[in-house]
């Protein structure tokens, strides 16, 4: 077991090693460069002054030595102007070059600063995934009860009304994304047309005060394109046991339907949906994406969205940071947690 | 002439869609006479799900198809006097209505959501089969041989999957990013598995028929080359495949990330069907590994295939969809769902209909898609 953990901690690490180069990459490509220049520095530069800005700040080194900067491996860039002046990567304007540290990449907690925000960007994504992390907190406390339990009930009769009932619906949420769901809900029941208004359409107010009137709606449409999905994995899997051998011996030793779906399928039952519940991280981290842009609720999705729009890119590095963190972290408890859930699996 | 009343739209809308009806028709029709005759097609209007399912998917099927019928005005076409008028607004010089209403720059709304179904439906579909193949060709031999080359291919496919998919296509959709070449250069690593896979498909079989072989493998090198030049470097002599810059860069982003899911699906049923009788008696024939994978382990997993081809043709339109409300990769007169329920997005509350029309229709394609797919599973599962 713990060779296990120990091998997917270092293909993990492996992954994320190898994502970050790929953001990395990707983000600072020649023309995302040439941009920042031109906003940085002077928006009428040109050519000659641009490749100019980019040697006196450092960024026309090779990409790996960067890398390996930004990472916190490798020593951060030095320069000394005619001046006398030391600049660099790790001197903070107005600071004693000398006091400097020599490291400083995000190993050493220097994110580096949002050209779109003016702040650290630590700073700013702790408040964007502060706010998000509200909203994940609701997604998940509607979308997990809601879905096991129509896949429980869909599962332990197969074939019933009730069954064929839930189904159609989970499958309807699952063709629904989450821009057709918000628009869809925004319309009906925040829109002067339809006249319901019982919410609000914009979460832009529960950034201070979250209240069921305005966080409701952006909560129900991340939360329903889960739904759908996990509640048919629950299905598919509750169906599967309720089929097996030793329930039908419960039922014929005479014990109450209830008893049995309560105390001998549910508990079988939920080993699969756990795997799925921890998979759809990922996909949650879209539906916030959706959602935040859509209710301009300004959490980390919303966050990714301007700095990938802006050219931002210390800021969009560190999203990604989080975002493959995030992903690889989940998808690591859901393998050991599935191992561990599972018997058969965790004595072989 | 007068607005149209929400009966008058109804009737007007019926009409305007009877080709699609006729076609509908004829073709249920035919299906259910022939339906013992047609394999796994017929089976499927043995079921009503199933049926829902087919009559939606081939609803928006023939829209795309009959679209140039259907419209009733042009979709790009704006007229200042319509913006974000209510469904009904007669056009100005007896025209007609504008059915669905008008959006924020004046234009049709009715006619951009079919002109959208023909534009979704001509990229998911083709993008799917492209991410199957390129599927297909890595995540068999990864199931068959296994070792390093399943241990590398797999660590590359988990590489893509554990990206967001927003942030992969907000770095790989940029007008930036087609300076640099890269999607050129995706593209003509993505393009090329269809013609590796099918020479490798014809090879395999007919490698001791040279004559046949060599017509097969010769046409499809030919064209295959031909059509990869055209699409990928738009270095098509005669001009018959191109692909706009624009285009290419979603397309060649949407097969990337669907592909991984494809190759872990094809992985996992080859390790599973590597094990059976046929593929030993295969081996003990002295069949190559190439055939046996291709001819024996391929048409055995085609089952789960056919039904996760239906359930992905749905995901790349809500990808794609996906792409278009965050206004990526596609241009803004484009009249594709995403970007239309992107743009209708911003005056939801006062005027909703242009945004709430392709949203409905996006909707239903994919929730036809996902009926279809279940219904396909539940009837293979039945032999």
């Amino acid at each position: 077991m713990l060779t296990f953990i120990l091998r997917r901690v270092l293909t993990m690490i492996l992954t994320a090693l190898c994502l970050t180069f790929i953001v990395f990459y990707l983000t600072n490509l020649p023309p995302n460069l040439e941009k920042l220049a031109k906003s940085e520095g002077n928006a009428r530069m040109g050519d000659a002054e641009v490749t100019g800005w980019l040697d006196k700040n450092g960024f026309s080194r090779p990409i790996l030595l960067r890398y390996g900067e930004w990472l916190g491996i490798a020593p951060g860039f030095r320069r000394t102007d005619d001046t006398g002046l030391a600049t660099g990567r790790c001197i903070a304007r107005g600071t004693d070059p000398a006091a400097a540290p020599r490291f400083c990449g995000i190993l050493q907690g220097h994110w580096g600063a949002s050209t779109v925000f003016r702040q650290p960007v630590q700073q700013v994504i702790a408040t964007s995934l502060s706010l998000t992390g509200l909203l994940m907190f609701w997604v998940m406390a509607l979308m997990v009860p809601a879905s096991l339990l129509i896949g429980v009930l869909a599962g332990m009769r197969e074939g019933s009304r009730l069954d064929r009932a839930l189904s159609t619906l989970s499958i309807t949420t699952t063709a629904t994304p989450e821009y057709v769901s918000g628009v869809i809900l925004i319309v009906v029941f925040s829109s002067s047309l339809v006249g319901l208004k019982w919410f609000k359409g914009n979460a832009t107010g529960a950034m201070e005060h979250a209240t069921f009137e305005n966080f409701f709606l952006p909560v129900l449409t991340i939360a329903l394109y889960g739904i759908g999905y996990i509640a048919r994995m629950t299905r598919a899997s509750m169906a599967e046991v309720m089929t097996a051998q030793y329930i039908r011996t419960a039922r014929l030793k005479g014990v109450r339907f209830r008893d049995v779906v309560l105390k001998h399928a549910l508990r079988n039952a939920l080993i699969a949906p756990f795997t799925v519940i921890m998979l759809q991280f990922p996909w949650l981290l879209n539906g916030v994406v959706i959602v935040e842009t859509l209710f301009s609720y300004k959490g980390f999705g919303w966050t990714l969205v301007q700095a990938a729009g802006n050219n931002d890119i210390d800021l969009l590095l560190g999203c990604s940071v989080v975002a493959v963190l995030v992903v690889l972290l989940t998808q690591l408890i859901s393998d050991v947690g599935y191992v561990f859930l599972n018997p058969r699996i965790r004595v072989s | 002439m007068e607005n149209l009343s929400w009966g008058g739209i109804f009737l007007t809308i019926l009409r305007q869609f009877l080709p699609v009806w006729i076609a509908l028709v004829v073709t249920f029709v035919l299906s259910i006479r022939l339906k013992r005759r047609l394999g796994l097609y017929g089976k499927l209007f043995d079921s009503i799900p199933g049926m829902i399912g087919l009559a939606l998917v081939f609803f928006w099927i023939f829209t795309a198809l009959f679209a140039d019928l259907i419209v009733t005005h042009d979709p790009l076409a704006q007229i200042a006097g319509l913006k974000n008028k209510a469904p009904g607004t007669p056009a100005p010089g007896d025209r007609g209505w504008y059915l669905f209403g008008g959006d924020n720059l004046g234009r049709d709304v009715f006619s951009r959501v079919v002109m959208g179904a023909r534009r979704v439906l001509s990229i998911s579909p083709a993008a799917t089969v492209f991410a199957f193949i390129v599927g297909c060709t890595l995540g068999l031999p990864a199931g068959y041989i296994g070792g390093r080359l399943d241990a590398a291919l797999s660590f590359i496919a988990n590489l893509v999957l554990a990206f967001p998919v927003i942030l992969l296509f907000y770095l790989l959709v940029t007008p930036e990013i087609r300076d640099t070449g890269i999607p050129v250069v995706m593209a003509a690593v993505l393009f090329l598995f269809p013609v590796v896979f099918f020479t490798t498909l014809f090879n395999s079989r007919f490698h001791f028929q040279p004559f046949r072989r060599n017509l097969y493998v010769g046409v499809t090198l030919a064209l295959g080359l031909w059509a990869w030049a055209g699409l990928a470097f738009n270095a098509d002599p005669l001009g018959v495949f191109r692909m706009d810059p624009n285009l290419l860069n979603v397309f060649v982003s949407v097969v990337f990330v669907n592909a991984p899911t494809v190759f872990r699906i094809v992985r996992g049923l080859t390790m599973d069907i590597r094990a059976r009788d046929y593929v030993a008696a295969a081996q003990t024939r002295g069949e190559g590994p190439w055939y046996i994978m291709l001819w024996e382990i391929l048409p055995n997993a085609r089952g789960p295939l056919i039904v996760d081809f239906c359930l992905r043709i749905g995901y790349t339109t809500i990808l794609l969809g996906t792409l278009g409300f965050f206004g990526l990769g596609v241009s803004p007169e484009s009249p594709d769902w995403g970007s239309t329920i992107n743009d209708g997005r911003k005056l939801l509350t006062i005027a909703p209909h242009p945004a709430i029309v392709p949203a409905l229709a996006l909707m239903s394609l994919v929730l036809g898609l996902n009926m279809l797919a279940d219904a396909l599973r539940e009837e293979s599962l039945k032999d």
